[in-house]
């Protein structure tokens, strides 16, 4: 899960000033160090992206966390210049999005980028084959071969069968995998999705997480996925960026943001996550001297169960349960740590903090 | 100069003021006149457009042209419509011995005038639903075109390009034009922008978005346009024959000179006739075909029933 050495995308202190005089107001942010409730009342401008800066590796997936009015959405426009900065940069895969002219930028979204939006956007008047093979319509590809892209990308989404269909005659959570397949018909290397499954019920969102994650982990396409659900966050990025009123406040993997939360802001969105999944035995051992230490020493640890640092603590309930004995963790048959019954409840809890 | 200083009153400021504008639009008209050379290939164009539909409607033998008809009704808007048009059309020609002729002389002159209005409505129409800078420009325009009376500009009209069809047409334009562009820029401006920025963020050009996405969404309020200014160009029909356009209208006309009531009704009757007719169609044809049950336009009507019964035999 680590994310890779090779950057794709990579955004660098990127602003978006919203409004009449945003270039004056951008001057007077960097020059007198405005704030936000500053340049509202004097430029009568808004702040829609503050200062974002982040890398997306080669096949990893980003996740932007935030609620509503946080940027996240004005912020992935900049990806593929649906929306110009007012200041900073944006690299993609080293070319500088921002220097490019029309003609390019059109090739570099038909091509390069697929895109998912929260409100599907398909086109109502073309059938779900002609919305899918889009991109390579406007590319000027060949009818063959883009109908033979389109439909490989609609039999990736479990959609054959529905290519001479309207958008209308489908379920939401059918248009939305359209929205997917005419994202990856082109077979770009990066995604963005845009709250893609905000809009659906709970059931069909879990379908089409798994859909996206088993395709995800089938392309390894470089996504930057937006979401204001912190669940669905964890669940599919590989590292999470928490956005707050335009400021991009964390960026760690969900174990960090989990574990460690930066301020009382992602500390409460983090409050009601369960961690059994995110933290690890190895964060919450106690080396075996400390414990020998505390408790003296221990002579029967084979009749201990034991785990390896890397299971989870739903790995360790079940260990514990039949047993009255603390968890050995060992790497390599080496015993290297204790996790007590104490700290595996802490852990839980989403305390790390050895406290006995 | 002086005498009308003096008769200047606060009260009645407007008395004394004279901008003469309307003589400078005399003005106007007279340097028209001078000029009216120039603008002759121009009418030519516009003459041979004309006379030429005029002909070719007229040459069609009347029974053939109403199953024509008949059938263009069937596939631009269904069944019923088309037994409408069918019994429309022979009451019509039944009205009165020459009542299909003039019929179709109207006829040619509003297909000439939608045509132009189409041309030139179109454009104008897409650019103001793009620029409010524009709209907001062409909007007072459009309003004088429907609201000034059609006698103010019919004079001018005829001094410079003389009596007959071009002018009728001309005419009929001026007053017929404003739905359309009006009608096409609400289109444009109500199609969904979210899939305006879909289209753009796939890497379509400015063009291709018009083209692919924006006109088709708006066709249906474009129609619409078109099928209001078949309306209005109808309802000038009369008008346009007091500056010797043929056709139903002028039966109106001369009916009233002459107090001929029957006559009166006849032609009245056949401009309603020919209204409904055409606003049946058009407004056929601004419903999609799978509002009607059919998939693509092709698969209804009698291209639709004529690949059906190909397939079949094969």
């Amino acid at each position: 899960m680590s994310h890779k050495d090779e950057v794709v995308i990579d955004c660098k202190n990127l602003w978006k000033v919203f409004g009449r005089r945003a270039d004056e107001a951008m001057k007077a942010i960097t020059e007198k160090g405005l704030g936000k409730l500053e340049v509202r009342d004097q430029y009568d401008c808004v702040v829609g992206v503050q200062d974002a800066s982040f890398t997306v590796g080669r096949g990893e997936i980003f996740c932007i966390m935030g609620l509503s009015g946080s940027g996240k959405s004005t912020l992935i426009r900049h990806v593929n210049r649906l929306i110009e900065p007012t200041s900073g940069q944006l690299f993609i895969e080293g070319m500088d999005v921002n220097a490019l002219s029309a003609k390019d930028l059109r090739e570099v979204r038909a091509e390069k980028i697929g895109m998912v939006f929260q409100n599907m956007a398909l086109m109502p008047h073309r059938t779900v084959l002609d919305n899918v093979s889009f991109s390579q319509e406007v590319r000027g590809h060949d009818r063959k071969e883009r109908h033979e892209n389109a439909m490989r990308a609609i039999d990736a989404v479990d959609l054959n069968g529905w290519d001479q269909k309207y958008p209308d005659e489908l379920s939401g959570g059918m248009q939305q995998r359209v929205g997917l397949a005419r994202a990856i018909a082109a077979d770009p290397s990066i995604l963005l999705m845009d709250e893609p499954f905000s809009a659906l019920d709970p059931l069909i969102r879990r379908q089409l997480q798994d859909k996206f994650m088993s395709l995800a982990a089938e392309m390894k396409k470089t996504t930057l996925f937006i979401t204001h659900d912190l669940d669905e966050a964890i669940r599919i990025g590989d590292r999470i960026g928490i956005m707050k009123d335009g400021v991009l406040v964390q960026v760690g993997t969900p174990e960090e943001i989990v574990t460690n939360p930066i301020d009382d802001y992602v500390a409460d969105f983090v409050a009601g996550i369960s961690k059994l999944e995110l933290i690890s035995a190895g964060k919450i051992m106690e080396p075996v001297e400390a414990y020998e230490q505390r408790l003296g020493s221990v002579e029967n640890l084979d009749e201990w169960p034991e785990a390896h640092p890397e299971h989870s603590l739903d790995d360790l309930v079940n260990l514990s349960i039949s047993t009255q004995h603390p968890i050995v963790v060992r790497i390599e048959g080496k015993p290297i740590g204790v996790v007590t019954k104490n700290a595996l409840l802490r852990g839980i809890q989403g305390d790390t903090e050895l406290t006995q | 100069m002086a005498e009308k200083e003096e008769t200047f009153s606060l009260l009645d400021p407007f008395a004394s003021v004279d901008l003469g504008i309307a003589d400078s639009a005399n003005g106007i008209k007279k340097w028209a006149i001078a000029n009216r050379e120039i603008i002759q290939p121009i009418k030519k164009f516009f003459n041979d457009l004309i006379v030429g539909i005029d002909v070719g409607l007229n040459a069609v033998p009347p029974s053939i042209m109403l199953i024509i008809l008949v059938l263009i009704a069937w596939q631009a808007a269904g069944r019923r419509v088309a037994i409408l048009v069918g019994i429309s059309m022979a009451v019509l020609g039944v009205l009165s011995p020459g009542a299909w002729g003039l019929a179709m002389t109207t006829l040619a002159i509003v297909i000439s005038a939608v045509l132009l209005c189409f041309i030139i409505g179109l454009p104008l129409g897409v650019l103001a639903g793009k620029s409010n800078r524009f709209e907001a420009m062409v909007r007072p325009v459009l309003d004088t075109m429907q609201t000034i009376p059609a006698f103010v500009y019919l004079v001018p009209v005829v001094m410079l390009i003389g009596i007959g069809n071009v002018s009728g047409v001309i005419v009929t334009i001026v007053f017929a034009l404003p739905p359309l562009i009006r009608l096409t820029s609400l289109g444009i401006r109500n199609v969904n922008p979210s899939v305006v920025e879909a289209a753009r963020a796939f890497g379509a050009s400015p063009t291709q978005i018009l083209f692919k996405v924006e006109l088709p969404l708006a066709t249906s309020t474009i129609l619409a346009g078109v099928n209001q200014t078949i309306m209005l160009s109808l309802s000038m029909v009369v008008i346009a024959s007091m500056i010797s356009v043929k056709g139903l209208g002028n039966e109106v006309l001369r009916a009233m000179g002459r107090l001929d009531a029957g006559k009166a009704i006849v032609g009245g009757l056949g401009i309603v006739i020919l209204a409904i007719v055409l606003d049946r169609i058009t407004q056929g044809m601004g419903r999609s075909g799978r509002e009607r049950g059919h998939r693509h336009w092709w698969q209804g009507g009698p291209v639709g029933f004529m690949t059906r019964l190909a397939s079949k035999k094969s």
